[in-house]
């Protein structure tokens, strides 16, 4: 059987790589996928406890954040091409009306 | 026993007539103003008289109730108790009695006046917190009497408070007052750390155990009776806070006589002759106020001598008689010194109201050079004028040769230097006639010096003369009541007040009584010098003529005002703008305030430049937000396992 541990260092793998490419990346649909993979890499460490402790608990919290994930995708995914009309552009730093 | 069961009554009534007049009285005609003004006082009046009647009924017990609690603190309390006994008594009478028929004057007096309404609203005011002041049964119902008195002085003064020197004045009595007041109360609450109580009978019943302070010695009881006194001299205009009573003129002349003549400055000699149990135990203290009341009765009289204006004469007047009562008090004969009071107000109400009755009729003149030969015009007026002078000057048998013999004949009996009081309070005396004979003869005798086309001098309505008619019948008889002494008889006045206050008189017997004669023949001698130099100097054709040398320092009255203004005024006007205003008030609140607020906008004009409204630098911040969290939520955690090489692992 595979180590809890492993598991756990690849989840902070990813949620590394998840991080470094939301700051560095411009592109808007590459942020929503960092994004996602954030969201993975959390839920890669939940199922893993849930293994590891054999409870439940973390399954059905994975089950809820798919769910969230599933409605965000929904409204980013919105926003995104109502941007992309406006704009002309994905470059999430022309995105900076609230600068004061 | 009905209205002493019920005493509040008495000084409720007048304070339902101020509340009246005060919330109503503006909409309504003059004449029901007046109604409710003299009725509450008159019915407050009678009430006094039937309480008064119920008390000899009963035997003279004294009567003491407790109507309802008003502080009660762990094991002090202060109630809402009054109480009755011989030596309130007359105070009552005095300040009831005097007052109602200073009341009917006023609404002669004030008739045409703007403000009716709220001038009787202040004076019914003023009745209330100065029955509360005699009937109170504890220090600390008293001194709200004495503190309400204070204020009604204050709105009184400054009725006409469009004129400045009117508010000025008003002011100048009010902060005086407040010096006194604080010694006042150290006192009361150096007394309540001795006996744990602020109740009149406790007080002096433990007190009366007490060995007396030696002289010299400054123990408990000698500084209590000194702050007390400073209290007194605050609200009876002794030296050296006397300066707010000569400006207090300014007010309406009733006011002068109610309030600076008649009752409120006697409150301080009433709360002497109150406490004269501690004062007995505190020799020191008691001559402090004997020399004090001395030195006040000299030095007032001496700037009486030559002022112009009629009312200042009878201020000054006023400083100096009470002076007399607190010599009395000093010497321990504070009978006398109550006897005086009551006299003094008779003949002293008499004198104002008759001085307001001639400006009345000058037409608001108040300069004695300006009147002359008046007798003839007012001749009501002029004879209760000449009622008053006689009474004041001490001639018998008018009400204040009594009085004042009795004063100066326990003066000279007195073992701490009583010759020289008395030989100063003879002095006075000689004085006291002396302006009170110039104030007369400048306003009634002589040749005319006005401008008789301008001024139509008139007799004054029967409002204000019927009060000045009883108030003149009281300073003839007044003082009968201690007549017979003087032929060795019983003093009824004494010997009524002696359960309250004991009496010092009785004590020498009849023995002396003809030393008493022969004194009594030496103060009428005396007044009669001071009326021969005052007719000598005064009648026939006088001019003001101009102030040189010593009657210049009089006429300035000692520079007194102008040296307070130097020493104590000018330092703290300027310290107040220089340091408190411009440094403190200025530098430090301002600048303080002022400074945060510049410090906040000047970080936030730094801070917002991190909104820089692009998503990625948000993130940055978030992210740096959550592991300075998880660094502060799992250091405890981690510790262990960095430091500690033996603990091993996650605890």
């Amino acid at each position: 059987m595979v180590p809890t541990n492993y598991y756990l260092i690849l989840s902070a793998i990813l949620f590394g790589l998840g991080i470094v490419a939301f700051v560095f990346k411009r592109n808007i649909i590459t942020l929503f996928m960092a994004i996602e993979l954030m969201l993975n890499a959390v839920n890669l460490a939940f199922v893993a406890f849930s293994q590891a402790l054999g409870k439940p608990d973390g399954e059905v919290f994975v089950l809820f954040v798919i769910v969230v994930a599933a409605a965000e995708a929904a409204v980013g995914l919105g926003i995104i091409i109502l941007t992309a009309r406006n704009r002309h552009s994905l470059n999430v730093e022309r995105v900076n009306l609230l600068k004061l | 026993m009905l209205i002493l069961e019920h005493l509040w009554i008495v000084p409720l009534l007048p304070l339902l007539g101020s509340a009246i007049n005060g919330l109503l009285g503006a909409k309504w005609p003059n004449k029901f103003v007046t109604g409710v003004a003299l009725g509450s006082t008159g019915l407050s009046f009678a009430c006094a008289l039937e309480a008064v009647r119920e008390f000899f009924a009963g035997g003279q017990a004294p009567f003491r109730k407790e109507f309802f609690d008003w502080i009660i603190a762990g094991n002090f309390r202060a109630g809402f108790d009054l109480q009755l006994d011989q030596l309130t008594v007359v105070m009552v009478l005095v300040v009831t009695g005097v007052g109602f028929l200073i009341h009917i004057y006023a609404t002669g007096y004030m008739a045409h006046e703007g403000g009716y309404y709220r001038f009787f609203s202040y004076l019914n005011l003023f009745m209330f917190f100065m029955l509360i002041l005699v009937l109170a049964a504890n220090f600390a119902l008293l001194f709200v009497g004495w503190e309400g008195v204070g204020l009604c002085s204050y709105l009184l003064i400054g009725f006409y408070f469009l004129r400045k020197s009117a508010a000025d004045a008003g002011k100048k009595a009010f902060i005086v007052n407040r010096i006194g007041d604080f010694g006042f109360m150290l006192g009361m609450f150096l007394l309540f750390r001795a006996f744990h109580s602020l109740d009149f009978k406790t007080v002096f019943d433990a007190a009366a155990t007490w060995q007396p302070d030696a002289m010299g010695r400054f123990g408990t009881l000698t500084i209590a009776c000194l702050l007390l006194f400073m209290g007194a001299t605050g609200k009876s205009a002794q030296l050296p806070l006397y300066v707010w009573l000569p400006d207090a003129m300014e007010g309406p002349t009733p006011v002068s006589a109610l309030i600076h003549a008649a009752t409120m400055v006697t409150a301080g000699v009433y709360v002497v002759a109150r406490s004269h149990v501690l004062f007995t135990h505190a020799p020191t203290a008691m001559y402090v106020v004997a020399i004090v009341g001395c030195a006040t009765a000299i030095f007032a009289a001496t700037i009486g001598l030559v002022q112009p204006d009629i009312k200042k004469v009878l201020a000054y007047s006023t400083v100096s008689q009470l002076g007399y009562m607190f010599l009395a008090c000093g010497v321990g004969a504070y009978g006398a010194g109550i006897f005086h009071l009551m006299t003094h107000s008779f003949f002293k109400a008499l004198l104002f109201l008759s001085a307001g009755s001639v400006i009345h009729a000058m037409g608001g003149e108040q300069d004695m050079w300006h009147m002359g030969g008046l007798a003839s015009k007012i001749k009501v007026t002029f004879w209760c004028m000449l009622f008053g002078t006689i009474a004041i000057a001490g001639f018998a048998p008018f009400a204040g040769f009594f009085s004042k013999d009795a004063i100066l004949f326990a003066a000279y009996q007195s073992e701490n230097s009583g010759k020289a009081l008395y030989g100063v309070g003879l002095l006075t005396a000689i004085l006291t006639s002396f302006y009170m004979f110039r104030l007369v003869w400048l306003t009634f005798f002589g040749e005319k010096r006005y401008d008789e086309h301008h001024v139509h001098v008139h007799e004054s309505p029967g409002s204000m003369t019927v009060p000045l008619m009883i108030l003149a019948l009281l300073s003839l008889v007044g003082g009968w009541f201690a007549a017979p002494a003087l032929w060795g008889g019983p003093n009824y006045f004494a010997d009524f007040l002696a359960p309250v206050i004991g009496n010092a008189e009785a004590a020498t017997g009849g023995a002396t009584h003809s030393l008493e004669l022969t004194l009594s023949i030496v103060a009428v001698l005396s007044a009669g010098i001071g009326l021969i130099v005052a007719w000598r100097m005064y009648s026939g054709k006088v001019t003001r003529g101009t102030y040189t040398g010593l009657s210049k320092i009089l006429y300035n009255k000692y520079y007194v005002d102008e040296l307070y203004q130097a020493m104590i005024v000018g330092p703290l006007v300027w310290l107040s703008r220089n340091i408190f205003w411009k440094v403190v008030d200025v530098g430090m609140i301002d600048g303080s305030v002022n400074g945060i607020a510049h410090g906040t906008e000047a970080v936030g004009d730094t801070v917002r430049h991190t909104q820089s409204g692009n998503v990625r630098s948000y993130a940055v911040w978030v992210i740096i937000g959550a592991i300075v969290i998880l660094a502060i939520v799992f250091w405890p955690l981690w510790r262990p396992a960095f430091f500690v090489a033996s603990s091993g692992g996650v605890r």
